[in-house]
């Protein structure tokens, strides 16, 4: 530790300009600001994978894409929104935010932090240009099962190793947010009075340290099966193809949590900021995030209930999910009664934020339906999980997202941005996000099967309604990039504390914009 | 209705903004209650589960509308109370902040509660997991295999012993193509169906060839994953005579979406002709076999 601080003091504000700067940096805050711009170009492309899959789904009959090219765009659609998108992206606020608000000059280890980002490109230019490579992307699904992955061509050996690269990237990411948290507080500030986005990347990096080993190692499976001649997953040579779901999905849940976890932290900093009221049952939401994380370590199978599984089996996985309601229910109860006689006000973070409880909520009541064995069988592999898992993902990993950058755009660039366009934005991301994944609930009730590029006549008008929501919805995201840039180029000055509830050290302690150096000399807290 | 349920959501939320709030609570409600009302009451439902089939189809059918009126509870109690709180407690009303941040008690009882409501939920859905799981004793046994792009069927035990055929999507190509104008079962119809007699405990044992498939009936409440090199299984037993449509549900490559699954159950006398007109057709097509040799 002394050897890292030592490090920061030697420097000024003095760093190489150009290029040079962003490759050779150890800054927090620059790596934090690539990997925001890494994941927001990630978004951009998934969100170009998406309109392709819905203007094909536009109406029935094959328009666009060729079946073939239409399971690639879904299965990198899949793989570049989770990977490369909202997983970078919550690694970038905790560059940025995890120093700032804990009192720490920087992240512990500066330079793993510089090889942890330069790592995504790599992936990301895997997993884009394995569309390009003989045979095309990786058509298996983001999920990838065995033997249909193990059919693919060099597509699928790109997205392994591009999955190999990021898995790396978020393990050395993680290690190094658990060392920053861990020995890097200012003084008196005791892990149960750190911000509850500190503590929700604390739980977080944990779970992606457990899960992401076990993600490699069952790519790497994949992989040997593909090429080396063994059969984990092939019962011809005595392997189990469920095997594969099994392991993939003692990743895969914890996975949704990594996904979600942040988002409920950036959510608790922005409710009591804007309720001008502190955080209602500081510790329980400790307790629940705990709780959250270690109950997604054994609910892996409700992803399985199709599979084919003892009674009993399908009975245990069904209560431990539906177990996750209570946590979850805790930690939206606190949220409304942070609010409860607050004194609130509605700039665009806590319109994302509010808006980002509501739809999580209607996600977290389809979680529960989807947890009930007998109506799983219905909707499993239906648009009805579609919809549930957008509800999560979208409206809640991605609009935490948007509060989160609306609401710390002020700290990292020391500009406002137009409050006016920010309200626009979230109001047609509201209608057109509904628009488009409400009525994918009925799509997979009437029996709509998801990952398939035409349908019967009778899911026309909702698979119609569904596209043009979409389409507004994807648009709706050059605005965001408009809001963001024209507040770098030419925003208002931001005040030095913009929102007066604010109560972090970020806040509290230091100028808007942050200084590149900040937090050279502890912070006391009391 | 189409655009009247997205807009609850939207709608709901903006209670925050200008409109007049209790118009706008009316309006949200009346909506939720429509679509509520429509997946209750009308059985043949755009916004729900097709019309359930089988005993085990039904549970399923009351056990979603049972929690769909258990969310729309929870759903008004919380956002009442927040949207309540997002109307008067605001800066701009003048509204103090209060600092109250912490109950134990209050804790306590919003953990107790729902656990309460998940085990209300548990307990129907434990009881129609074990009688989904029951595939013993069945009346007739099929065996459905799941190929690249289409399904076989091996008729095992019970009455059609022995009969065994392939089943295919029968939309002609030109159709998904755009080149006809689609019909009423577009990629829903297959050139020969799963025919099977009314009333009769049916188990399908299912395995896959190639890839994962899964072989999905709606109105009957079956769905199982089809994997190859092991074998799973399920029953039903369906109510009605009438045809039931369904589709692969794993994703298994370039045709998943163009291999579905059609059943017809027929009353018991019409089964036993078919069956006597299948095990006929077998024969002259085994003697030809025979004789070619």
């Amino acid at each position: 530790m002394a050897a890292v601080h030592g490090d920061a003091h030697g420097h000024d504000d003095h760093h190489p300009s150009g290029i040079m700067r962003w490759v050779t940096t150890t800054n927090h805050k620059d790596i934090g600001t690539m990997y925001l711009w890494f994941s927001f170009t990630m978004f951009l492309i998934g969100g170009f994978l998406a309109m392709g899959i819905r203007a094909e789904l536009y109406q029935p009959g094959i328009q666009i894409l060729e079946p073939e090219l239409f399971n690639q765009f879904t299965t990198l659609h899949g793989l570049i929104m989770v990977f490369g998108a909202i997983m970078p992206a919550f690694v970038g606020f905790a560059n940025w935010q995890v120093p700032l608000m804990i009192g720490a000059p920087d992240m512990a280890f500066a330079r793993m932090n510089n090889w942890s980002f330069w790592l995504l490109p790599v992936a990301g230019t895997l997993l884009v240009g394995s569309f390009f490579v003989p045979g095309g992307a990786a058509a298996g699904g983001w999920t990838f099962y065995p033997p249909l992955s193990t059919q693919g061509g060099l597509g699928v050996d790109l997205m392994i190793f591009a999955v190999h690269i990021l898995g790396a990237s978020s393990i050395m990411g993680s290690i190094n947010i658990i060392t920053t948290i861990l020995n890097m507080r200012a003084p008196g500030m005791t892990l149960m009075k750190m911000p509850m986005f500190v503590w929700t990347w604390l739980i977080t990096a944990y779970l992606l340290v457990l899960v992401m080993p076990v993600l490699a190692g069952v790519v790497t499976m994949l992989l040997t099966d593909r090429h080396f001649g063994t059969s984990f997953f092939n019962a011809a040579g005595g392997g189990d193809p469920v095997m594969f779901q099994h392991i993939f999905w003692f990743f895969g849940h914890p996975e949704v949590y990594i996904m979600i976890l942040p988002a409920f932290g950036i959510v608790s900093e922005i409710i009591p900021t804007f309720s001008r009221k502190p955080l209602f049952g500081y510790s329980s939401m400790v307790y629940a995030t705990a709780s959250i994380a270690i109950l997604s370590c054994v609910v892996w199978a409700h992803h399985m209930f199709t599979a084919g599984m003892p009674t009993v089996g399908q009975l245990f996985f069904m209560y431990a999910t539906m177990l996750i309601a209570v946590p979850t229910g805790v930690k939206v109860f606190n949220w409304t009664a942070t609010m409860w006689r607050g004194s609130m006000t509605f700039e665009t973070p806590m319109l994302f934020a509010i808006g980002f409880i509501f739809l999580f909520v209607i996600g977290g009541f389809s979680g529960v339906i989807c947890a009930i064995v007998p109506i799983d069988i219905q909707v499993q592999d239906t648009y009805y999980v579609i919809a549930h898992f957008h509800y999560v993902l979208v409206s809640g990993a991605l609009f935490s997202l948007f509060a989160g950058v609306y609401y710390w755009l002020p700290k990292w660039t020391g500009n406002m941005y137009s409050e006016t366009l920010g309200k626009w934005h979230f109001w047609l991301s509201m209608f057109f996000f509904n628009l488009t994944f409400f009525v994918q609930h009925f799509l997979g009730l009437a029996g709509m099967p998801r990952r398939i590029p035409d349908y019967n006549l009778q899911f026309a008008d909702f698979n119609m309604i569904s596209s043009i929501g979409a389409f507004g919805f994807g648009l709706t995201q050059l605005l965001f990039l408009y809001i963001v840039i024209s507040c770098i180029r030419s925003g208002e000055k931001s005040p030095e504390k913009p929102w007066e509830g604010a109560t972090t050290l970020e806040w509290t302690h230091l100028p808007c914009p942050a200084p590149y150096h900040s937090f050279e000399k502890p912070p006391i807290v009391k | 209705m189409l655009i009247v349920v997205p807009e609850v959501c939207k709608i709901s939320n903006h209670v925050g903004g200008n409109m007049g709030s209790k118009s706008v609570v009316t309006w949200a409600g009346v909506s939720a209650f429509t679509l509520y009302s429509s997946m209750a009451v009308g059985q043949q439902s755009k916004y729900n589960f097709p019309e359930p089939q089988s005993v085990i189809a039904q549970d399923i059918y009351d056990q979603h509308i049972m929690l769909l009126w258990i969310c729309l509870v929870i759903f008004i109690a919380v956002f009442g109370v927040m949207f309540y709180s997002i109307l008067k407690h605001r800066k701009s009303l003048g509204y103090k902040a209060a600092n109250f941040h912490h109950s134990t008690t209050v804790e306590i009882v919003w953990t107790v509660i729902p656990c309460i409501i998940l085990i209300a939920m548990a307990y129907p859905a434990t009881k129609t997991v074990i009688a989904m799981k029951d595939t013993s004793s069945p009346d007739m046994t099929i065996k459905a295999t799941g190929y690249q792009w289409m399904w076989g069927y091996d008729y095992l035990q019970g009455e059609g012993e022995g009969i065994s055929f392939f089943s295919k999507l029968s939309t002609p190509r030109a159709q998904y193509e755009n080149k006809e104008p689609k019909g009423e079962h577009y990629l829903l119809e297959v050139d020969n169906r799963v025919v099977v007699p009314v009333g009769k405990k049916v188990r399908v044992i299912i395995t896959a060839n190639d890839v994962i498939h899964a072989w999905w009936v709606p109105a009957l409440g079956v769905k199982q994953d089809a994997i190859p090199g092991f074998i799973r299984d399920s029953w039903f037993t369906a109510d009605k005579a009438g045809i039931y449509r369904g589709q692969c549900a794993e994703l298994c490559g370039k045709d998943h979406g163009f291999m579905p699954i059609v059943v017809e159950v027929m009353e018991a006398d019409d089964y036993t002709q078919w069956v006597a007109a299948q095990q006929s057709a077998s024969a002259v097509k085994t003697s030809m076999h025979v004789e070619n040799k």
